[in-house]
């Protein structure tokens, strides 16, 4: 057989290049930049970031595929979806490195490896938004968490530290080993592992597919914590650096959500009777455990690790709606968008508080907050009540789309759990905020500029998003079309 | 046909149930009828050898789990070299360019290793 040569345009995938290739580019300067300059890597790895974001936003509208096999479908696809979450994952890293600078400073953790590491997991989040092969999405799987499991033990030699990473690392090789069974299934009852080939010849896979299906919903729901495959979630969150825990919280969540949304709305729609019922299930368990779990925890990092794990509650209810409801996947993008700034918000200000590491990250820490920093405790109190889902905030206009698509699509009861447990949600969230304003409290606070401006940033962006999130709902909706276009021209 | 496949598996199964029904009726077998005598002897770890000393988990040095690690990254290379050797030809300058990333990829690796003293024994 004559070997081809596959067609490859990589100017669209130059923003992973990009990341890809500035995460080498730090790994060499590192030889030639002397110890005692240190300061120079979170300021490189930003530039790379937002070089990378200038070149995905130029690609908005774009639609194509590359490295595509003679006479197949491509591997890597560029359009709106792709890189919408493309935006979402370069302003997590963005964002992750301003909160990360000082902090890694205080606590001793400074070392240019960190900024490496994110920016290889970065580059594998955004190639979970591209993949249109399995394979390429389990790859993307692997090259998203390793760099996870290496930065939640980051904070070595601390030993909770060191749990967290081992724990990460056992339960997420234990579940890629799960997903992989999964794309061998999919291989053995479809003959490809090719998201549109899948999709042509899924519905005489029969009980094969069924099971193949099944497996990539545990793979995909451990990779974003969701009930039953949660329980790493709470100890590593807890464990790793704070700024490693913004970052994963988002970043691996979204990541997670970007590959299933590309493979069961792409892929497996015919077989949509079979997985929207374990989707919703999955989504009820996970919306109850996170929420109620929640209330009892007294340390603010496990308190938004269950919450964490109630917002992909939420998410995965949009991508239970996404094959009945043309609004399904652009709600689950737009939650994902206020989500970003939300959760990365709380964790500046958590970092903020974290004076030295793992002190001062109880709920008792923020007693009398609103006294010794009123303008961090106001930003605060908004970013719990966007968790909580209160308008005017992005989570509000996100739970709103989120919880339209799901009646549009037939699954009213799935809303109505979600109103309730929404509701149940406030009581942990609003304790903070009333920590904050009706106890006088001690306690240092360390707010450098470059947190007290993504802090800044990030309430703004909230704050547009909850006012009028009109314009980025289309924005999204541009995003998910050609995701629901490429199902019809299969 | 499925079932004329499914068939061809019964003697599978039936050596299957028979394991099965084995492991559990010989062990049962033995606890039910074997005598038991139980001395300070018989209950020691290793009845007809020496007496463990200390623990079973002890701490290992961590240079030779270091090496092994290092060891899978080059076995892993040597795999992917060895068929585009093979291949070389059929490849062309596609494989040539392809391999010669992923060999830059490697060898930064390598070189970041080396700078932070991993290969150092001591």
């Amino acid at each position: 057989m004559e070997f081809q040569v596959p067609s490859l345009n990589l100017l669209i995938v130059l923003p992973v290049l990009i990341v890809t290739g500035w995460g080498m580019l730090l790994m060499l300067a590192e030889f030639f930049i002397p110890e005692e300059k240190k300061s120079w890597a979170p300021w490189l790895t930003m530039l790379g970031l937002v070089l990378a974001l200038i070149q995905t936003i130029g690609l908005w509208g774009y639609n194509g595929g590359t490295f595509t096999p003679k006479g197949g479908a491509p591997m890597v696809v560029v359009d709106n979806f792709a890189t919408f979450l493309n935006i979402i994952f370069l302003l997590t890293g963005i964002l992750t490195v301003l909160i990360s600078i000082h902090y890694l400073r205080r606590t001793g953790l400074d070392r240019p490896e960190y900024y490496m590491l994110l920016l290889f997991s970065v580059s594998g989040m955004m190639l979970m938004g591209m993949a249109n092969d399995l394979i390429l999405v389990f790859l993307a799987l692997e090259l998203l968490s390793i760099p996870l499991y290496i930065l939640s033990g980051f904070a070595w030699p601390r030993p909770d530290s060191e749990e967290s990473a081992m724990k990460y690392f056992l339960l997420g090789a234990f579940s890629s080993s799960i997903f992989v069974f999964g794309i061998a299934l999919t291989y053995g009852s479809t003959g490809t592992t090719s998201l549109p080939l899948v999709l042509e010849r899924i519905s005489d896979a029969g009980m094969l597919g069924l099971v193949a299906t099944a497996m990539l919903i545990v793979g995909f729901a451990f990779k974003v914590a969701a009930a039953p495959f949660h329980m790493w979630t709470p100890d590593v969150y807890e464990g790793a650096p704070t700024t490693v825990t913004a970052f994963m919280s988002v970043g691996a969540k979204v990541g997670g959500f970007a590959a299933m949304l590309r493979v069961f709305v792409a892929a497996l729609p015919q077989l949509g009777e079979a997985w929207v019922p374990a989707v919703a299930g999955v989504a009820t368990l996970t919306l109850i455990v996170g929420n109620v779990v929640a209330i009892v925890q007294p340390n603010i990092k496990r308190m938004l690790a269950y919450s964490s794990i109630a917002h992909a509650g939420y998410i995965m209810i949009a991508v239970a709606a996404s094959v009945n409801s043309p609004d399904g996947v652009s709600a689950a993008l737009f939650y994902m968008l206020a989500y970003l700034f939300t959760n990365l918000g709380a964790f500046a200000v958590v970092i903020a508080l974290e004076h030295k590491q793992g002190e001062g990250v109880m709920l008792d820490d923020y007693k009398g907050l609103g006294k010794r920093r009123p303008w961090l405790a106001l930003a605060m109190a908004y970013f719990m009540l966007s968790l909580t889902g209160v308008p005017p905030t992005g989570g509000f206009s996100g739970k709103f789309y989120v919880f339209r698509a799901a009646i549009e699509a037939d699954l009213l009861w799935l809303a109505i759990v979600g109103v309730i447990t929404s509701v149940i949600s406030g009581y942990y969230y609003l304790r903070v905020v009333y920590l904050m304003y009706m106890y006088d409290g001690e306690g240092e606070v360390v707010a450098n500029r470059a947190l007290v401006w993504t802090v800044g940033l990030t309430a703004l962006a909230t704050l547009v998003l909850g006012l009028l999130p009109g314009p980025w709902f289309d924005m999204a909706r541009d995003a998910a079309l050609q995701t629901v276009q490429m199902v019809a021209g299969g | 046909m499925d079932n004329q496949l499914l068939i061809t598996y019964l003697p599978i199964a039936v050596l299957l149930g028979i394991a099965l029904f084995l492991a559990v009726l010989l062990p049962v077998l033995s606890l039910s009828l074997g005598p038991k005598r139980p001395t300070f002897r018989k209950l020691s770890p290793y009845e007809s050898g020496m007496t463990p000393i200390g623990e079973a988990q002890r701490r290992l040095p961590v240079k030779f789990y270091r090496i092994a690690v290092l060891f899978i990254l080059f076995d892993v290379d040597i795999i992917l070299l060895v068929p585009w050797a093979v291949s070389f030809r059929r490849l062309g300058l596609y494989g040539l360019a392809a391999m010669l990333v992923f060999m830059f990829i490697f060898i930064l690796g390598d070189a970041w290793v080396w700078k932070k003293g991993v290969l150092e024994w001591d």
